[in-house]
């Protein structure tokens, strides 16, 4: 009930005519920023914080919410409607999003990323606000042997998405793990698969290579196929959800929310492995998986929420241990160093009503957001009527300009040319993108868990097996895969067996 | 994982095409003459060490209109500082660019093997340097030094030995001298590297490495709740801050080594000897400013200032430093 009443004291704070007009600029200009292709929520916080310096604290945290909310949202935009996902973790919206937006669904597409974005966002704000201290502790327990785990399952469940042909999924994700390979090794410093170019140790942006991949890539397609294949206009659909819509988004909402959550509460959790998680686990639920890969709602709705849940989940490290786990979190803590916030364990007991008038204000930039950007939505959608020759015009000028803004280097632009050509060749091929998209993803993340664990048990094998999390994971695993090949003897063969190869990847 | 992008002019200008028109305090800029102008290139991500080090010196400037000229700055990421540096040695020669550098540059032009080092362009002036701390988690059944190393040289590769930075990096050169100085092999040292402070005191704080090695500033809040504990600072003297007012050093324990993690600023290579005695001249003036003092208060770090061929005959000692160590370690 203390905590009822301290959130309500943080709500009579933040909501002031003034404090709200403060929030809407945030609002709209966190939206822009984030649609702008290459700039991430990180980014844009990082751009527009200089804004909130010299306002009082207050004002400065609800300007903030705005923005910190709008550039995540913003991200899905582009996602969706040009098939350019801004940042790592809106890679996964582009995939069903964009597939949406051809059919004529564009404004679903944008209204099912908004409201889960909107539910997710303000679950998760509430249970930062109940839960901080308590579920801190158990956070910073949880250490890579269980990251691994969880990853090596998602891996698993990668199967159920490998497409038709299971030699070409497996050659789509062997390609995306080589992509992932490419950087200096972090324990040893040995380059890998750079050749000596000094722009490739770090490792390949995710976005460099969605993009390329995803836009650049079929753009080249589409040229090669214009003389052969009439151009068919995007139809346009209706503005809003119908009730289907709205039946089949709840549940990955609040799915996409329960596993978001609490990566992004973990140290180094991020939203990258929820937001993947969630589609594959959405792709195995859904009753129409048939209709993944061509524009399945539950393919938004799902990674969307994921991907704000862990937005919000990472104001737990950051309030009750002063971590900052992600970029965001990082340039959101030296802004706080600024008003003489020192997060810690102590901070909520220390000045509660800084951190109360903080979440309230982060749960009306929420609402905000929506009230926004729901209206918005068809407006958006109406961008695809462009003509085809300008749309893919236009879609390249914002692919460029986006993995130019990334690291700002014209190295990346000539990266995302190559990306391009791999786009093209794998689809000359039929090798699916999703697996060798997931490859790039959750390659880099799973190798440095097991590096990590294996570190820290100076090698011994036993240094994977070390945490009960782990150990319930790969008991989970070995129940996905022993019970289908049961259930299959038992009942007959059924449409998706669950093939044991996975592991070997 | 990640990556911060870089705040750079360019966005700047992005964000200027957008037509937003805040007037809002702390956004003017204001322009004076441009051959008075200053690019101040950051190493690293907004946020970290550098990025700290190189906007304070330059708030204090623009402050304080030091040089005449306004300041752009930019953030050049890449292969650990290694990038910005590549990027300094091929401005050759233009005499209005300064870079931050520091003890991580000097590793990371080396394990990245970039083929330039921080001698290659003009040193003008280090601006402080900081001690490293030694953290165990509350839990830990060592309560000093002695305790650790004891533990430590009975079986080096047991004690799994954390740090914030890859290897190359201050928390990776500061465990192995510390090894190399108390008697035990640096290779026998299992060191895990952790992405930045904030990772490694997660991991500190849920028992997954057994020491952790870092700069003292971040685990400020941590200590004082005493969910970690600080065994040994690096520097010659105790740290300034009433937190760590407790904790020796490691001279005081006994052990016989200072180590310090520092931060300078370069200018490209084949400046004039005039322009170069300009650019300290700026950087006195700002060393001199109560702010630059306060800064350095606020942050707890060292008035460490060397100017010219100094902090030349400086960088070269710790050239020859980072490189031993890591050829001790194999790592090059």
């Amino acid at each position: 009930m203390d905590t009822l009443t301290l959130l309500l004291d943080g709500f009579a704070s933040a909501l002031t005519p003034q404090n709200l007009a403060f929030c809407a600029v945030g609002v709209l200009l966190g939206t822009f920023v984030g649609v702008l292709p290459g700039i991430g929520p990180a980014m844009a916080v990082a751009l527009l914080l200089p804004l909130t310096f010299g306002l009082e604290p207050t004002q400065s945290f609800i300007l903030f919410a705005g923005i910190y909310y709008g550039g995540m949202y913003g991200g899905s935009t582009t996602s969706i409607l040009l098939n350019t996902p801004g940042e790592s973790a809106s890679v996964m919206t582009a995939i069903e999003g964009n597939k949406m937006a051809k059919k004529g669904r564009a404004a679903q597409a944008l209204a099912t990323a908004a409201i889960g974005s909107f539910i997710a966002g303000t679950i998760g704000t509430l249970l930062v606000a109940f839960f901080t201290p308590g579920l801190a502790r158990v956070a910073v327990n949880i250490g890579a042997p269980s990251f691994f785990a969880i990853m090596l399952f998602s891996l698993v469940l990668v199967t159920a998405v490998l497409g038709s042909s299971k030699l070409r999924g497996f050659i789509g994700l062997a390609i995306g793990l080589t992509i992932g390979l490419v950087g200096l090794d972090l324990s040893t410093g040995q380059a890998r698969l750079t050749g000596g170019v000094l722009q490739l140790a770090d490792g390949i942006d995710i976005v460099v290579v969605a993009v390329g991949i995803f836009a650049i890539g079929e753009a080249m397609w589409i040229a090669a196929h214009l003389r052969r294949a009439p151009l068919d206009v995007i139809p346009v659909g209706r503005p809003f959800m119908s009730r289907e819509d709205w039946s089949r988004s709840w549940r990955p909402w609040l799915r996409g929310t329960a596993l978001g959550f609490p990566f992004g509460a973990l140290p180094a959790g991020g939203a990258e492995t929820p937001t993947f998680m969630s589609y594959v686990l959405e792709r195995k639920l859904s009753r129409r998986s048939d209709e993944f890969g061509h524009g399945a709602i539950e393919g938004v709705a799902g990674p969307e929420a994921a991907n704000n849940a862990s937005a919000a989940g990472m104001f737990v490290p950051l309030l009750a241990l002063g971590l900052p786990v992600t970029a965001t979190a990082a340039v959101l803590l030296a802004a706080m160093r600024t008003y003489g916030i020192v997060p810690g364990p102590t901070l909520m007991a220390d000045q509660p009503d800084l951190v109360w008038t903080l979440l309230a204000s982060l749960l009306i930039g929420n609402t905000l957001l929506l009230a926004i950007n729901l209206p918005l939505a068809p407006l958006w959608a109406k961008l695809l009527r462009i003509p085809r020759p300008q749309l893919y015009a236009g879609i390249l000028f914002f692919a460029s300009l986006g993995a130019y803004a990334v690291n700002q280097s014209a190295f990346d632009v000539a990266l995302l040319l190559v990306f391009g050509a791999v786009g093209f060749a794998v689809r000359r091929f039929g090798i699916p993108l999703l697996p060798l998209i997931l490859g790039v993803i959750i390659g880099p993340l799973m190798e440095t868990k097991m590096r990590e664990a294996l570190d820290l048990s100076n090698g011994a094998i036993s240094g994977l097996f070390n945490e009960p999390l782990a150990i319930f994971v790969y008991l989970l695993i070995l129940l996905a895969l022993v019970v289908p090949t049961v259930l299959s003897r038992v009942r007959g063969p059924v449409p998706h067996p669950v093939s044991n190869e996975s592991e070997v990847s | 994982m990640w990556r911060m992008r870089r705040l750079g002019r360019r966005t700047t200008a992005i964000l200027a095409s957008l037509g937003v028109a805040l007037s809002l305090a702390g956004c003017g800029v204001t322009r004076g003459d441009d051959s008075r102008d200053l690019l101040m290139i950051i190493p690293n991500s907004p946020g970290g060490g550098y990025d700290q080090t190189g906007r304070a010196a330059v708030g204090v400037m623009e402050d304080d209109d030091i040089t005449g000229g306004s300041f752009t700055v930019e953030n050049v990421i890449g292969a650990g500082g290694a990038a910005a540096m590549t990027q300094l040695i091929g401005e050759a020669g233009d005499e209005h660019t300064l870079m931050t550098v520091g003890l991580g540059v000097v590793g990371s032009t080396y394990s990245f093997a970039s083929g330039y080092g921080p001698l290659d362009a003009t040193p003008v002036a280090q601006l402080m340097s900081e001690p490293e701390g030694i953290l165990v988690p509350a839990d830990s059944p060592y309560e000093t030094v002695d305790d650790f190393v004891d533990a430590w040289k009975a079986d080096p590769s047991s004690l799994a030995i954390g740090g914030g930075s890859s290897p190359g990096g201050p928390d990776h050169l500061f465990p192995m001298q510390l090894a190399d100085e108390v008697g035990i092999d640096p290779r026998d040292v299992n060191y895990v590297s952790y992405d930045g402070g904030g990772p490694l005191t997660s991991a500190l704080l849920g028992s997954k490495i057994d020491v952790g090695f870092s700069g003292p500033a971040e685990f400020l809040g941590s200590v004082e709740d005493g969910e970690l504990r600080m065994l040994a600072v690096s520097g010659e003297e105790r740290s300034p801050q009433e937190a760590f007012a407790d904790v020796p050093t490691l001279t005081e324990s006994g052990i016989d080594l200072v180590f310090l993690n520092w931060r300078g600023l370069l200018a490209p290579p084949d400046i004039s000897e005039e322009r170069r005695d300009e650019l300290i001249g700026y950087l006195e003036a700002m060393h001199d400013t109560p702010q630059w003092q306060d800064t350095l208060t606020e942050n707890g770090w060292t008035d460490d200032f060397t100017t010219g061929d100094d902090f030349e005959a400086f960088l070269q000692e710790q050239d020859t430093r980072v490189s031993t160590t890591l050829t001790d370690l194999g790592l090059l």
